[in-house]
């Protein structure tokens, strides 16, 4: 497994690979904010924790489609499904691949780009943390729409339409809790229920994107 | 029990709807009219909404269909997934395009029953809000319907999509619940069932009810009839491509 | 024949008939779904029959 994952690694980040793509996009919406809704930084400060959550869950989306159909059109992916490793492994692994290569790169950039947002100074712990937390759940899932795509030529668009409603409870989670940390305030739920969300999420979602991988591979 | 599963079989499925559809869309536009006559034409205005109240005869039946339908598709996905029964795989299919508009339904009745009182189209209402979720997976289940070619997968990989989706479906209900409550509002104004239902309008709301219960099982089973014929001439299409 | 709505008029009304048109609109698009398939059905089996 430890191979699979180096494997990953070094072809998300090898030229063409689309490592820094999802950063790019993070900054692009980061500054195309501002423009929307006026420079005004106290109306920023207060947005800003979501505004990060939302531009990093959006360029998670953006890598997603890359995860598994690459593999499938070389065949690698029949390989993979018939490896020892089993399937749900696979996935797993992928999706901490794809966690490295994206999240984790949007975590770190996050306060950078809270500097751009006037986030409040006791927010950028917490918005590193609910990134930190949220952003492996967002692997997962979007590993799930990945594998129920995979077949298709220009599943895209579909992958979006598709995730990003399953998004919702972990952005919902994610958001508010980088919102009370922002704001002075007591997390309260938020920290324990997208920890759970997370949880739970890195445990089940890859025994569904596998049933599903197994399905396109037929 | 054993003997429901006969109804699996298409060829018996297509002999017992043929009869049954025209019954149950007659029993369903009797209710409605009933239901609804009544319901608009008979009951008094409430005290604090005014007539408004009339559109709890749409609002609560749509909304409770709204969710039976995404109920029904979850059943039957895991009825195809386990026992592989076409009809139930196509069943759902057939259900989810009804179920999206029952929701549409929902959220529009919703919207326009909550606009005098919260003096705006929409605010982002813990139910409403969670109807407007829960039409987006309709919608990502209709599409991914439309987008995968072979009947067979696309009857899998959707099942396990409802599946998952239910699952998220339930998150996103507490999640909007925590969200909406965590924003200190002042008094976030639901569209409480319960807070209107004395005698004089509880049973026109359940002959309504009934009605759009009826209106969605025909509708369904009309439009399995055409989803079983569709793919019958798909496959007779591809045999003939074959020979 | 309406019943006096009152000042809420124009919601119910809207209300109705917003729900009467998707209605309606969602057994057309059932009807016609359907009549095109049996159409279409009724054609390819009846070129097989010829052959």
């Amino acid at each position: 497994m430890i191979g699979l994952l180096r494997r990953d690694l070094t072809l998300a980040l090898r030229a063409g690979g689309g490592f820094g793509l999802g950063l790019a996009f993070f900054l692009i919406v980061v500054t195309l904010i501002p423009f929307a809704v006026g420079p005004d930084t106290t109306v920023l400060a207060r947005i800003a924790p979501g505004i990060l959550w939302l531009g990093a869950l959006l360029a998670c989306l953006l890598s997603l489609d890359r995860l598994f159909a690459l593999d499938r059109e070389d065949g690698s992916l029949d390989l993979l499904a018939t490896a020892p490793i089993p399937l749900e492994g696979v996935v797993a692994v992928k999706s901490v691949a794809h966690w490295l290569t994206t999240g984790l790169p949007l975590v770190l950039a996050a306060p950078v780009f809270g500097v751009l947002m006037n986030l409040p100074a006791p927010g950028y712990g917490w918005l590193t943390l609910s990134l930190a937390l949220g952003t492996p759940a967002l692997s997962v899932i979007g590993a799930f729409g990945a594998s129920l795509t995979v077949g298709l030529k220009r599943g895209g668009l579909l992958l979006s339409l598709l995730v990003l409603p399953l998004y919702i409870p972990t952005l919902v989670f994610g958001a508010e809790l980088a919102r009370r940390g922002a704001e002075g305030l007591d997390p309260g739920a938020a920290l324990p229920l997208l920890a759970g969300i997370s949880l739970a999420c890195l445990a089940l979602m890859p025994f569904a994107s596998a049933a599903a991988i197994r399905v396109n591979l037929r | 029990m054993s003997s429901f599963w006969e109804y699996a079989n298409p060829k018996r499925f297509m002999q017992i709807s043929s009869a049954a559809v025209p019954w149950i869309g007659g029993a369903a536009l009797l209710c409605l009219v009933i239901g609804l006559g009544w319901g608009f034409f008979y009951t008094p205005d409430d005290f604090r909404q005014g007539s408004t109240v009339k559109i709890i005869y749409l609002h609560v039946p749509a909304a409770l269909m709204a969710i039976n339908a995404w109920l029904m598709m979850l059943v039957a996905s895991l009825v195809w997934l386990i026992r592989r029964h076409h009809v139930s795989a196509l069943a759902a299919r057939a259900a989810a395009p009804v179920g999206a508009t029952l929701t549409v339904i929902a959220l529009a009745t919703g919207a326009i029953w909550g606009q005098p009182m919260w003096g705006t189209w929409w605010v982002w209402d813990p139910r409403l809000t969670s109807f407007l979720i829960l039409f987006l997976f309709y919608l990502g289940y209709i599409a991914l319907w439309e987008a995968i070619e072979d009947p067979d997968t696309a009857a899998d990989l959707t099942s396990v999509l409802c599946l998952v989706g239910s699952v998220f479906a339930l998150l996103s209900r507490y999640a909007v619940l925590f969200w909406n409550q965590g924003l200190h509002q002042g008094a976030t104004l639901s569209l409480d069932k319960e807070e209107n239902i004395s005698n004089v309008y509880y049973v026109p709301l359940l002959i309504s009810i009934a009605g759009f219960v009826l209106f969605f099982i025909s509708l369904v089973l009309y439009r399995t009839r055409t989803e079983i014929r569709a793919r019958r001439l798909r496959a007779l299409i591809a045999r003939e491509r074959l020979a | 024949m309406i019943p006096d709505l009152g000042k809420y008029a124009s919601e119910v009304l809207s209300a109705y008939a917003v729900s009467f048109l998707l209605l309606v609109l969602i057994v057309a698009v059932s009807v016609k779904r359907s009549m095109t398939v049996r159409n279409r059905l009724r054609a390819f089996e009846a070129r097989r029959k010829k052959r």
